[in-house]
């Protein structure tokens, strides 16, 4: 805690530093949506509702098994087999219709929520975190008490983003995905089995979010509702950024975060409006988002 | 084929139609079944069947039929169930809303259906009947300031804190809460340095919780549902050790039964509230016992949402039952008897209405507790009865201080 008197440098560094944890947050919650716009063009807009469920399983394995580890993992699966299900049940089925995957994935997202809200209930629940996790630091130089999750975000961020980096850049499936996102119709007549790629893709996306679902209940909490709230963030986001960008959803994620958190600390009430007024210059200055490309 | 069709949408139509005026009394129920208050809503509607179940779903013969709404915290979703109940489900009453600002609306809409008859839920901003109320809104149970009164004055007398900052939502019932606070801990001698009203549904909170001021003795937390959750987990982990002082739905059962390490921050904690779920007053207890029963999958104990909905169902029943379920005369017989109506309380008080149709209540100093098998309750420090919507001072001076805002009322 921060006297009100002769803080104002530390709060600044402090809101900075909740911004920055914030933004990680937001990055491994919008990296798989945007790692499956950018193979196959889907708005998946159940994607929140694949993070809420890889945070209510995870809430259920930690709290049957103790182990928040393995949380995070059968959080991440539960999403990823949910993700491929979705994909090879429904969205397959229309591949290249975008408009008719972004609606069946909202039915999809309505659906799995109320599903949800009749297995687990309304309850809010929050992920027991393991010692190391739990509790605070002593920040240096600012001297106030910091919660060790939060710090722990940013790590995780980090690897996720060189993880996913490394797989898109540097194994054969990512320069298989990367053709993808270029040149469909090429990759398919070479005779890639495209389907089951983007069953994986969907899978890998659905890990993504669940493993986010399973953090964003450890750091914060989940409850009915959460769904949409990070799908929302995540649409930002890569709007922002830009579709399909590992860097673009980082550097949205950034913006987004510090955005809410400088608007939270210093003007609580229009919070909500500089994140808006961000992707609102954006698309007037930049539809495609910072880091996107133009559609050819 | 298509004569196939029309035939069975015919049908279909008949059908839904048939159902439809199969009930001779319909209620509507206005509850909040989505987002972050969805567990609470879902407990209101609890509390509005349990008092039709009592009467065994028929008054003098009439049978009451129930229908549901969701909302979702806003003002328009109110009102559009509220429309789509009176329109198109032709409901006689409507039992809700659950929020603040969904009050405020459905009084400004009950205005335009003179025929149907508006029992408030749980909703409880000031002005929904303070000022500009209307003839046919009813309010069986008290606004916010209302329920926290007894806090200021425990708070500091009591516990002997001079200064308190207040982190809050921001729209009307909040707003309302921290004047019931404020109308006497300021006036105790007390001083609120600082303010922080944050928007409904926010999830991080940790810039708030670093711009605390350090010097204040406690800190007023009105937020509910899940945004208790996250600013109470928050706080914690950014290593926060003021007391806490709860407003009324930051403390009620709902929070205390959710998951999670924030709940240690909240033992003995005080918070006004109507509704306490460890009393033990015998009427409470048949009560919770009539609740737990009928529904073994809800909440350990009634919360202030199913008590509250209950009481608005259970006038309707009462009222109902004196006008021998008669509604004709735009239903001028029972809103007469609503307005004279008297009962007894699920807390033992007698519930009446003030010449706005707002309830005349008890209320409830009330501190978290351990209870034996690890889970948390409320229990009673201090019943005060006949708590009435002026908050005992005089009609004049109360109105002449404004409707409550962000920086009403104010002592910095």
């Amino acid at each position: 805690m921060i006297t009100g008197m002769g803080g104002h440098m530390t709060l600044f560094l402090i809101v900075t530093l909740n911004g920055l944890t914030l933004a990680a947050l937001y990055f491994l919650a919008a990296s798989g949506f945007s790692l499956i716009f950018g193979l196959m063009r889907t708005v998946n807009m159940a994607h929140g509702a694949l993070l809420l469920l890889g945070g209510y399983v995870g809430y259920s394995v930690v709290d049957t098994t103790g182990s928040w580890a393995l949380g995070v993992l059968s959080g991440g699966l539960a999403a990823a087999f949910a993700g491929a299900i979705v994909q090879a049940g429904v969205l397959g089925w229309m591949q290249g219709d975008e408009l008719r995957q972004t609606l069946a994935s909202i039915a999809i997202s309505i659906i799995m929520a109320d599903l949800m809200l009749w297995y687990w209930g309304g309850l809010t629940y929050q992920v027991e975190l393991p010692e190391a996790l739990s509790g605070g630091q002593r920040l240096p130089v600012l001297g106030v008490g910091y919660a060790n999750i939060r710090l722990a975000l940013m790590v995780f961020a980090l690897v996720t983003g060189l993880a996913l980096w490394f797989l898109i850049q540097r194994t054969r499936l990512g320069a298989v995905i990367r053709a993808g996102v270029d040149d469909q119709d090429m990759l398919r007549a070479l005779g890639f089995p495209i389907n089951r790629i983007f069953i994986l893709v969907f899978a890998l996306g659905g890990l993504l979010a669940g493993m986010a679902g399973v953090i964003a209940a450890s750091a914060l909490s989940i409850a009915p509702g959460t769904d949409l709230q990070f799908l929302l963030s995540s649409l930002v986001v890569v709007i922002v950024g830009g579709m399909g960008s590992v860097g673009g959803a980082a550097l949205g994620a950034l913006l987004v975060g510090l955005a809410e958190q400088y608007g939270l600390a210093y003007a609580p009430t229009y919070g909500a409006v500089f994140t808006f007024a961000i992707m609102v210059v954006v698309l007037a200055v930049r539809p495609q988002g910072l880091l996107g490309r133009a559609e050819k | 084929m298509n004569t196939f069709k029309t035939a069975v949408s015919a049908i279909a139509l008949f059908a839904v139609a048939g159902t439809a005026s199969a009930a001779d009394i319909k209620v509507g129920v206005i509850s909040i079944l989505e987002g972050a208050f969805a567990a609470l809503g879902q407990d209101g509607i609890r509390g509005a069947e349990l008092a039709v179940q009592e009467v065994g779903g028929k008054v003098d013969g009439s049978s009451i039929e129930v229908i549901t709404m969701s909302s979702d915290a806003s003002p328009d979703s109110a009102v559009n169930a509220a429309r789509k109940l009176i329109e198109q489900d032709g409901v006689d009453l409507i039992v809700g809303p659950l929020s603040g600002s969904e009050g405020l609306a459905l009084r400004d809409l009950s205005k335009s259906y003179p025929g149907v008859t508006f029992i408030n839920g749980s909703s409880a901003a000031q002005d929904t009947t303070l000022r500009d109320s209307s003839e046919n809104f009813f309010r069986f149970g008290g606004d916010g300031a209302q329920w926290m009164v007894g806090v200021g004055n425990y708070a500091y007398d009591e516990l002997g804190y001079k200064s308190v900052a207040v982190i809050a939502e921001d729209y009307s019932f909040p707003y309302t809460q921290v004047l019931g606070f404020m109308a006497e801990f300021c006036s105790a001698g007390g001083k609120v340095p600082e303010k922080f009203w944050t928007p409904i549904g926010n999830k991080d909170y940790s810039s708030v919780v670093y711009s605390i001021p350090q010097d204040v003795d406690a800190i007023f937390v009105a937020l509910g549902g899940a945004d208790a959750v996250n600013f109470l987990t928050q706080y914690n982990q950014a290593g926060g050790d003021k007391p806490i002082i709860g407003g009324s739905i930051t403390i009620d059962q709902s929070i205390l039964d959710s998951k999670g390490p924030f709940k240690e921050l909240l033992i003995g904690a005080p918070a006004g509230t109507p509704t306490v779920s460890d009393y033990d007053g015998e009427e409470w207890a048949a009560f919770a016992a009539s609740y737990t029963d009928a529904f073994p999958d809800g909440f350990s104990a009634p919360s202030i949402f199913a008590h509250h909905y209950y009481m608005a169902a259970k006038a309707a029943m009462l009222a109902l039952d004196e006008v021998d379920a008669d509604l004709s005369n735009d239903q001028a017989a029972f809103r007469d008897a609503l307005t004279d109506l008297t009962f007894v309380t699920p807390t033992g008080g007698m519930m009446r209405l003030d010449e706005n149709r707002n309830g005349i209540v008890d209320n409830f100093v009330t501190e978290v507790f351990e209870r034996e098998d690890g889970s948390l309750g409320n229990r009673v420090v201090k019943v005060i009865r006949d708590v009435d919507q002026l908050l005992g001072q005089d009609k004049e001076t109360f109105l002449a201080a404004g409707p409550v805002s962000r920086d009403n009322p104010s002592c910095p």
